[in-house]
Formats: structure tokens, C-alpha cells, sequence
């Protein structure tokens, strides 16, 4: 396998990394590397921060083993590569009346990275992550082992939102789930302020729904927003809107504060007061942001951040004060969101908890640093904890603390992985495999 | 009714870009090479996105026993067929070990020329199918860096020429494809890569060759001027260059 030198990063586009890059077409290709030269296992590169970065070592690219390998139509099972696209994955089952089980925002993200990070989507309430959702998964271990991974086993635990540190990810089974049609129904209404939004969310019945707040309102609109709630449905598939791609790299003031109050103010009102029902293609509804290609080129060359966590359900007050800082700041960009979880979560170092989760995107700047460092510490305070996903911030200390059970989960990793073969840039920062 | 097509190399990310964009038609594929664990996999994989019918079968190019049963999977009827089949080992590794000369030209040339041999008969018979034969740019000039495969290429290239020649006339049709530089695995890594092309690219641009006749088409359309050019360099001067 030849290695490419190449320069890459995360989403954000804040941190970089420069490495050797394999990218393997085939099981037998990706089985070759990690018997002679192992490395960590990298998808999309749709985490925000370092999660999928290997600065100065080597890493391999997944995204060419990409078949779906295996479709039981009756009982909704599929067996695929790992580098298989989830947006991909939904175009290929719809039309068979499926649906994956659990989609993050992004049709970009691999099902190995939604393995390893043990995604969330906007049904985690009521369907749990999608981890939750495997029969099984194959693993190809430093070595070149391939080993049949089943739920319920230490080895699953470990590598469902185990960070690429157990193995790289070959083929996953999923169970997906029924779709009554190829469009989604979706109710939107404006909500005035968080505890209006709260309430919403909390009394929404749909199985998808998700709150957009404007992190720019302050005062009594604080945590305003659109609450949005969604469920499949029957019908002719509205034509797509057009897709857009941001070519060049945004100037600074693209997201200044006074253009995104004005967009958000503009954003909010769009939907009717009354609120409005209508219905979007599927991968509308799923994947809004990947209708403008590379929108990550808006924040400007220094990229950004995204800071998520979530809390505990009765610290939601801890969440407010955190929305208010941020508000507060005028450093969000028009991207933060707002979301209920539920408890449900496949592994060790998984995310999701029962609570609260929010979301939100800001311009690196030094001034969005040090109020990313006074958020993580009030997640800490209120019990909550950080999404290594969108992270490339905290602190070692802090994260190991939010993430109770690291010791165990990193004892698993060094059982796989004893060389320490498969460390990335986050694992090192945070000093997970310690 | 759905065309049956033959993919000769199909594990190449080229040949699967193609088998995506035949399934969608409700092509019947049968993909052919050595690795059958990966064809098996790009065989399901199509029949989920449409295909009516894909199987996967042993070819090796240099072992002409395979060759009957790649045909024999077709079925009856009309069958068209694509063939990727190449390898390009390094210069200097050819430079030091001139028996790899053998192999090289087996895997570009003569295996696919035997096994293309079995089905132009089938399309004479027929009176009708089309035949996708992959050259190269190298094949236009031989250069330092690669004149042992650009050999078998060039070779493959008058192979394709002359096949269409004699198939033309039953009512059949070749296509000679000359990629520029692709991104798959072969050029992974490689130095000196510019503008290289995305294998779906290389798919969708044969794809309309076909569906007009087209007798060779350099993809991406551009590497036709260049290597116009670059053939018209006097062989004195290009003698000393380094290109
Ligand atoms: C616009 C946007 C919206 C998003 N929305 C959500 C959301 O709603 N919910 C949510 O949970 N997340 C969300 N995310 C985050 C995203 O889903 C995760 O970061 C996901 O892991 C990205 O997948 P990827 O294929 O890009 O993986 P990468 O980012 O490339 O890798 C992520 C991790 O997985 C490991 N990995 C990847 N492939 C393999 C493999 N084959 N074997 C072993 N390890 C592997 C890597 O080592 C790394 O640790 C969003 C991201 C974006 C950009
Ligand atoms: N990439 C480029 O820039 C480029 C440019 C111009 C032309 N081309 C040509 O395009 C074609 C596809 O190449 P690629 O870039 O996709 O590289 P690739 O992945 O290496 O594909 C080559 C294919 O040829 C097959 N093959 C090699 N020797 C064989 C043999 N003895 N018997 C049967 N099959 C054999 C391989 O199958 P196995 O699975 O059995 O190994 C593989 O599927 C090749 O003919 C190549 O020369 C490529």
C-alpha cells in the first residue's frame, strides 16, 4: 500500500494535521495495512476538532470501501462497509421503505465514524444511539485479525464511540427502521423563549424533533428558536432545492455579530407565527446544512469551533446560564441547537446521557476559546459533559472526569491495541489512553 | 430490456463507479477478476441499487483457463463488455528485473486481447454489443517513467483499433478509452499527480461514449490536447526530456 503525504483536518478547520495517508479500495487492503503498518481508521473527517487526526504519523482512509455488501429487504438488516456514506445509505434504502435507525446532521458522516463516535440523531428520545442499533460489527485489529464483534461483549462496548482506538472498522449490520414513505412531514413553530422552547421540545410527540435557537437573543427572546418536529410520510417527493457550494474561504467579517443578529432575527421569522407544516425530501430534513457544500469555508480560513454538551435533565437552568454567556459573548454564528436526550447509549466513552444537549458554532477566535473554556467548566460543574465529536478544546482533566468510566474503556483500547498503534491527536491531547 | 454487461477488472474503483451506473439501468453485471471476495461484495452491492442480475467470476488475465467461464456467466444474447484490467509496476523495478516485462504486457494486453477474442465472436454472432477497452495516455508516446506499460497500453490501443474495425462491419462497436491520470488506487500516493480525475467521472464520460458510438475518447476530455501535443514533440527533443 503506497502512503500519500497529505495535509488534513477537522471540520472546524481550527486544528490541521499533516501525515501519511493510506486509503485502501479493499477489505483485503485495509486487512494488509493493519498487519504491517497499523494506524488509525479515519471517515469523513465530520468531527469538528482532532478526533480524526494523526499529526505527523500515518492514518487510513475509509472512505473507498463504500458497498453496501449484504440487504435483508424483508427484515430491514443491512451489512456494509464501514466508509459507506449515511446519506448514501438513506438514497439506497428509502425506496425500499427503510430508513437508518439513527442519522446525525450530516449525510457526509461514515458508518464507521458514526460507530466510533456512537452518533445521535434528532429520534435519540425515543430510539437511543446508533450504536444501540448493530447486530454486529467486524473489527480488524493491529495485527490484521479481523474478529466478529457482538453487542453485549467488553470489545463492543469498548469500540462503539471507542474513538477508532480498538481497530479499524470494516463492515458494520444495522437493523434499520420502517419509513412509511420517502418524505418527511414537518411541523415548524416559533417559540418566544427557553422556557417556551423547553416545553416544546419536551411536549413534542413526533419521533424527530430538534429546537434551532438564535444564541444571539438576549433578554426576555433569550432561547428563542424554532422548534422543529418530524415524522415520515407517504407522498410525491418534492423536487430538491438546489444545492449551493461556498468556493473560497469567507473574509473575517462574513459572521460578524450584527450580520448574524440580523440573520437569525430574518431566520426566526420566516416561519408564520401560527407555525407551518411542510413537507421536505428526506435528506432535507436530515442533512439541512449539506444542501450548501463545504459551508465550513464561511468561518474564514481560521475556521471554527463547536461546542456541545449536555446536562443532566434538572440542570437545564446551568444550560440557560450557558446559553446566556454565550448570547451574551456575541461571538455565535447563526448554528446552535437545542435537544432533548434520552439515556440511551452502546458504549464506554459514549455521549449521549439523559438531559438536555446544545449546540453551537463559533469563529476561532481568542475571544471564542476562552468562552469555550468557561463552558466546558460549567458543564463540568453542572454534571454534563462534552462531545468529543465537536471537540478540539478541553482539557485532558476535565473530560476524563465527564467520562467516568475512560479508565476501563482505555484498559480495553491498550488489550486491542497494545502497541498504542492507533492514538490520534484527540486521544493524546485529552490524554485518554493514558 | 436490461443490458448484460461484462466488467473485466471490476475490482478497480473505475469498474465500480461503472457497475454503480450500469445498476441504476437495471444492467445484469458480471464482474470478473481475482479478487472474488470484493467482487462478491460489489456484485450485492449493485443489485441493491438495481441491477437485475451481478455475479462475481475468477478472471485471471494471465490464465487463459478462466477465460470460458467469464463468457458462461453472461448467458446467452447479446453481451457487452468493459475491460479494466492493468497493472503499472514501476519503472525501475522492470529497469532491474526485466522479467516483470512479461507480466505487465500479460495483465494490459494479451490477457484482455484472448479474452476480448471470446467475445467478439459473441458479438458477431450476435450482430450486435459493444466492447469498452481502457488504454491509457501512456500508451500515446513511450516515456521514461513507464514505457513498459505505456508499451502495452499503446499496443492494447491498436488491438481496440483494429477490433473495431472487424466488429464494425457485424454490427458491433469498440470504444477506446484513454484516461489521464484517475484518482484510484493505482496513482494513490504517486508524485507528479495533477488534475486527476474522480473515477465517477471516468464512469459517466464512458457511459455517454457508448450511448454514441464514440470510437476514443480521452477522459478527462482535456488529456486530448495535451497528449496532441505531446506526440507532436519532434523525437529529437523529446528524447532528452524528462516528462
Ligand atoms: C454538519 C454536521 C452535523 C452533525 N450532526 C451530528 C448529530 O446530529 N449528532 C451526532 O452525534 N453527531 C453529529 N455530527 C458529528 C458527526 O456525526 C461525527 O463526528 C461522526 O463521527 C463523523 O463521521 P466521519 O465518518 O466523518 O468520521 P471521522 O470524523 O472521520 O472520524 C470520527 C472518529 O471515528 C473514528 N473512525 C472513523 N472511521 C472508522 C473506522 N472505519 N474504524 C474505526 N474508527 C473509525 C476516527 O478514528 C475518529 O475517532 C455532525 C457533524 C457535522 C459536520
Ligand atoms: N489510475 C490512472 O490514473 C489510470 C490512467 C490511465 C489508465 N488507467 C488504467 O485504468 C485501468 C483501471 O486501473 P485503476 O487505476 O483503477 O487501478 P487498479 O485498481 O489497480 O485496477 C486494475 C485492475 O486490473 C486488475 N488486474 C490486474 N492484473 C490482472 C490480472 N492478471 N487478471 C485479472 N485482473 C487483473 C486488477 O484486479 P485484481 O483485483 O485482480 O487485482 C484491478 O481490478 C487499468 O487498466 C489502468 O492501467 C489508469
Amino acid at each position: 500500500m503506497r502512503w500519500a503525504e497529505a495535509e488534513y483536518a477537522g471540520w472546524g478547520r481550527a486544528v490541521r494535521a499533516t501525515g501519511r495517508l493510506a486509503r485502501p479500495e479493499r477489505a483485503s487492503a485495509l486487512a494488509a495495512i493493519m498487519a504491517d503498518a497499523p494506524a488509525p481508521a479515519i471517515g469523513a473527517n465530520r468531527s469538528y476538532g482532532d478526533a480524526a487526526l494523526n499529526d505527523g504519523g500515518r492514518a487510513v482512509l475509509t472512505t473507498r470501501l463504500d458497498r453496501i455488501c449484504g440487504f435483508d429487504r424483508d427484515a430491514g438488516v443491512i451489512e456494509a462497509e464501514a466508509g459507506v456514506r449515511l446519506g448514501d445509505l438513506l438514497d439506497a434504502v428509502a425506496p425500499h421503505g427503510w430508513l437508518p435507525p439513527v442519522l446525525p446532521g450530516t449525510g457526509h458522516a461514515t458508518l464507521g465514524g458514526a460507530v466510533a463516535m456512537d452518533v445521535h440523531g434528532k429520534n435519540h428520545h425515543r430510539d437511543g444511539s446508533f450504536g444501540q442499533h448493530l447486530d454486529g460489527l467486524t473489527l480488524i485489529q493491529p495485527g490484521g485479525t479481523a474478529v466478529e464483534v457482538r453487542p453485549d461483549t467488553p470489545l463492543f462496548a469498548a469500540t462503539v464511540g471507542g474513538l477508532g482506538q480498538t481497530g479499524a472498522i470494516e463492515r458494520v449490520r444495522l437493523r434499520l427502521t420502517r419509513t412509511k414513505g420517502e418524505v418527511m412531514i414537518v411541523t415548524e413553530r416559533r417559540v418566544p423563549d427557553w422556557d417556551a422552547h423547553l416545553a416544546a421540545l419536551d411536549g413534542a410527540a413526533a419521533p424527530y424533533t430538534v429546537g434551532w435557537i438564535d444564541a444571539t437573543a438576549t433578554g426576555a427572546a433569550l432561547g428563542r428558536g424554532i422548534v422543529e418536529e418530524g415524522a415520515t410520510g407517504a407522498g410525491l417527493v418534492p423536487p430538491p432545492r438546489p444545492a449551493r457550494r461556498v468556493p473560497l474561504d469567507a473574509p473575517g467579517f462574513a459572521l460578524a455579530p450584527p450580520v448574524v443578529r440580523a440573520f437569525n432575527a430574518a431566520y426566526w421569522r420566516r416561519v408564520p407565527a401560527s407555525g407551518r407544516t411542510v413537507v421536505r425530501p428526506l435528506a432535507d430534513f436530515f442533512f439541512p446544512l449539506d444542501r450548501i457544500g463545504d459551508w465550513n469555508r464561511l468561518y474564514g480560513r481560521r475556521g471554527f469551533h463547536q461546542f456541545q454538551c449536555v446536562v443532566p435533565t434538572d440542570r437545564a437552568p446551568a444550560l440557560r446560564a450557558m446559553l446566556e454567556e454565550v448570547a451574551r459573548s456575541g461571538l455565535a454564528s447563526p448554528l446552535a441547537v437545542l435537544k432533548r436526550l434520552g439515556p440511551g447509549r452502546a458504549g464506554t466513552m459514549s455521549f449521549p446521557m439523559e438531559g438536555w444537549t446544545l449546540a453551537v458554532d463559533l469563529r476561532n477566535t481568542p475571544e471564542a476559546v476562552r468562552l469555550a473554556e468557561r463552558l466546558e467548566a460549567a458543564a463540568a460543574t453542572a454534571g454534563g459533559r462534552i462531545y468529543l465529536a465537536k471537540d478540539a478544546l478541553a482539557s485532558g482533566a476535565t473530560i476524563r472526569a465527564m467520562y467516568p468510566a475512560h479508565a476501563e474503556w482505555a484498559a480495553a483500547a491498550d488489550a486491542a491495541d497494545p502497541d498504542r498503534t492507533l492514538v490520534t491527536d484527540m486521544v493524546r491531547r485529552l490524554g485518554l489512553r493514558p | 430490456m436490461s443490458e448484460t454487461w461484462i466488467l473485466l477488472g471490476a475490482s478497480s474503483a473505475m469498474a465500480r463507479a461503472l457497475a454503480r451506473a450500469l445498476a441504476r439501468n437495471g444492467a445484469r453485471l458480471v464482474l470478473a477478476g481475482r479478487d472474488l471476495d470484493d467482487l462478491g461484495r460489489t456484485a450485492a452491492d449493485a443489485e441493491m441499487r438495481g441491477a437485475a442480475r451481478a455475479v462475481a467470476v475468477r478472471f485471471d488475465a494471465r490464465d487463459p483457463a478462466s477465460f470460458d467461464a467469464v463468457l458462461a456467466a453472461a448467458g446467452d444474447g447479446v453481451v457487452n463488455a468493459a475491460c479494466f484490467t492493468g497493472t503499472m509496476p514501476p519503472q525501475d523495478r522492470i529497469d532491474a528485473d526485466p522479467a516483470l516485462i512479461d507480466g505487465t504486457i500479460a495483465d494490459s494486453l494479451t490477457g484482455p486481447a484472448r479474452m476480448l477474442h471470446l467475445i467478439a465472436a459473441r458479438i458477431e454472432a450476435e450482430g450486435a454489443g459493444t466492447i469498452v477497452g481502457v488504454g491509457s495516455v501512456a500508451g500515446d508516446r513511450g516515456r521514461l517513467g513507464n514505457y513498459v506499460y505505456g508499451a502495452a497500453k499503446g499496443g492494447f490501443a491498436v488491438y481496440l483499433s483494429g477490433l473495431r474495425n472487424r466488429l464494425t462491419r457485424a454490427g458491433g462497436h469498440v470504444v477506446t478509452v484513454k484516461p489521464g491520470f484517475v484518482d484510484t488506487a493505482m496513482t494513490w500516493g504517486l508524485p507528479g499527480m495533477f488534475l486527476v480525475a474522480a473515477p465517477e467521472a471516468v464512469a459517466r464520460d464512458i457511459l455517454r461514449a457508448v450511448a454514441r458510438r464514440r470510437s476514443v475518447i480521452y477522459t478527462p476530455g482535456f488529456w486530448r490536447l495535451i497528449m496532441l501535443i505531446i506526440r507532436a514533440i519532434p523525437e529529437p527533443v523529446f528524447k532528452k526530456m524528462k516528462i
